[in-house]
């Protein structure tokens, strides 16, 4: 449960990339996983390779953390590239086991694609490990302010958003407590065929349900208690403020932009 | 004086099926008065409160509160001055943190970042947990959680504080410290509380107790006056407090007299001099 979780969660820290305003590095990002897929030669993807490198050392954090960080994306990763080697058939053969041939094409196309695939992982994953949950959350509400217009509850988004995120402990220390309460009436999750173990989660989900709902009825009430209603007339303690930092670090990124555009051919 | 809260003949149910929960009932609480309103599960505290602060709407019957009437066009602006404190401390914290937690009443009514900043800081002295501005909720025990929903609710200044069994679910460690906090509330407040409890050791802190029995009061009294009838508080299925209940065995089968019957070991020690000395 607890290294699942590990999955890019934020780890404090004081380096260039943490300092950055939430919405400077999600605009970079943003960007960067659809330009990723604009690289069409060796020295284009070298070059966002290069950069995705040097962000991670930004960060100070440690590369074999950020590493295992992204472990269930590795066999992602690995069985794209598999994927991509047997079935493109073009360019000369290179190997031929039992039946399949490996081609140039496929070694080639199974790198690119893997590549771009660790790219954007990688990328993802340094803006979830430096920036809070909340402040990602305050970054998507500000950026998508301008959709209020056209009637979008991006208020209320980024209100279900916090919510949530002040609650996954809340539910995951509760699921823990049921597990272990049936667990000593004996049921048991983790023998049996699989139709067996799905049987036995519904024990679980149940209570988990049930207490969920009722934490939301309760929630909802207490929310109206201390005043909410919607975002009209309301003010904000949470304040984002661009900082110098982050027009250099954007003016840096329109560079690394245009190199990268003069390097495809 | 003026009326903080007032029911006039209401009629309340959850729905058309359902028994009233509420028939014809009257209630007036004073303004700055602290009140205990006490009862079995079931009695109607909760929708009392409820309904004082417009989070339930009565089938018949009005609502005053500083004189006004309570209707869907002011209920918004009336419960400004009405904080509440509820019972579950994990289901009434909605901030990430707990600067966050304290703003969220404050954002609602539209205060200025700059006083938004003031107040936490006050509010959260006044609870003693100034130093827990950046914690997260999994990070605090119940006491603190209930701590930080009194000084959430403190910070938009109101006049008047509905505490729902708000140490009910505590720990003893964590109901000391809410009561010590709603004690010093008091002392340097003007505010009008009412304290709803299943604990008959909260109501020291109050001027008046209210005993509520199946939607209607039962009793309407103090609390020197109130064990004075212990039958009948028994008898709709209070339990008294382990000294009381002491206190009621040796005016039995010894020949004690107490006054007022003591609520905690010190009022006992103190009761236990006084009857004594009057042999
Ligand atoms: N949301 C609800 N829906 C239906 N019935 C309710 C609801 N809440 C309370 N009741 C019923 O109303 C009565 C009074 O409840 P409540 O005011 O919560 O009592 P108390 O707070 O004194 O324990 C009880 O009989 C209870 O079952
Ligand atoms: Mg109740």
């Amino acid at each position: 449960m607890k290294s699942f979780m590990i999955i890019g969660q934020y780890v404090p820290g004081n380096s260039l990339i943490h300092r950055l305003d939430p919405r400077t590095k999600l605009i970079v990002i943003f960007t960067f996983v659809i330009i990723v897929f604009f690289a069409n030669n060796s020295w284009s993807y070298g070059w966002l390779t290069l950069f995705a490198l040097i962000l991670v050392l930004l960060t100070r954090l440690r590369i074999g953390y950020i590493l295992k960080g992204i472990t269930p994306v590795w066999f992602l990763i690995f069985f794209t590239f598999i994927l991509h080697l047997i079935i493109t058939k073009e360019g000369s053969v290179l190997i031929e086991i039992v039946g399949f041939t490996i081609h140039e094409g496929g070694v080639l196309q199974g790198l690119t694609i893997s590549l771009r695939f660790f790219l954007l992982v990688l990328v993802t994953s340094l803006l979830t490990l430096t920036t809070s949950p909340m402040e990602i959350t305050d970054a998507i509400e500000e950026l998508l302010g301008p959709l209020k217009k056209i009637k979008v509850p991006v208020h209320e988004l980024a209100l279900m958003m916090s919510i949530s995120l002040r609650f996954i402990p809340t539910l995951l220390d509760e699921t823990e407590k049921i597990s272990k309460a049936q667990a000593s009436r004996g049921v048991d999750l983790r023998t049996g065929s699989i139709k067996d173990r799905i049987y036995a989660i519904v024990p679980l989900l149940v209570p988990l349900f049930i207490s969920a709902f009722k934490r939301a009825e309760e929630l909802a009430m207490a929310m109206e208690a201390r005043g909410y209603r919607g975002s009209e007339g309301r003010t904000k303690l949470r304040q984002l403020q661009f900082k110098s930092l982050d027009f250099i670090a954007m003016i840096i990124y329109v560079l690394i932009i245009i190199i990268f555009f003069s390097l495809r051919n | 004086m003026m009326t903080a809260i007032e029911f006039r003949d209401v009629y309340f149910r959850y729905n058309e099926d359902a028994p009233w929960v509420l028939k014809k009932f009257n209630l007036k609480i004073e303004e700055n008065e602290t009140v205990a309103i006490i009862g079995h599960n079931g009695s109607g505290k909760s929708t009392i409160a409820k309904l004082a602060n417009g989070l339930l709407v009565p089938q018949a019957g009005d609502i005053l509160i500083n004189g006004r009437k309570l209707t869907a066009s002011n209920v918004w602006e009336i419960r400004q001055n009405i904080g509440m404190v509820f019972q579950n401390p994990e289901n009434q914290f909605v901030g990430t943190t707990v600067r966050d937690d304290v703003a969220f009443g404050l954002e609602n009514r539209g205060i200025p970042r700059k006083e938004m900043i003031k107040r936490i800081h006050t509010s959260l002295t006044q609870v003693g947990m100034e130093n827990y501005q950046d914690h997260e909720p999994h990070n605090l025990s119940g006491g603190q959680k209930q701590r930080v929903a009194i000084a959430s609710v403190m910070a938009t200044y109101p006049e008047i504080l509905l505490l729902d069994e708000a140490t009910s679910m505590l720990d003893p460690r964590g109901r000391k410290e809410i009561l010590s906090t709603i004690h010093d509330l008091k002392e340097e407040l003007e505010i009008t509380m009412v304290m709803i409890t299943h604990d008959l050791h909260e109501i020291i802190l109050t001027d008046r107790v209210i005993v509520m029995n199946q939607g209607q009061i039962y009793k309407d009294t103090t609390v020197d006056h109130l064990f004075n009838d212990y039958q009948g508080l028994q008898s709709i299925g209070l339990s008294l407090p382990l000294t009381v209940e002491l206190a009621i065995e040796l005016e039995r089968q010894y020949d004690y007299q107490f006054t007022t019957y003591p609520l905690d070991n010190e009022e006992f020690l103190k009761a236990l001099w006084t009857s004594n000395l009057k042999e």
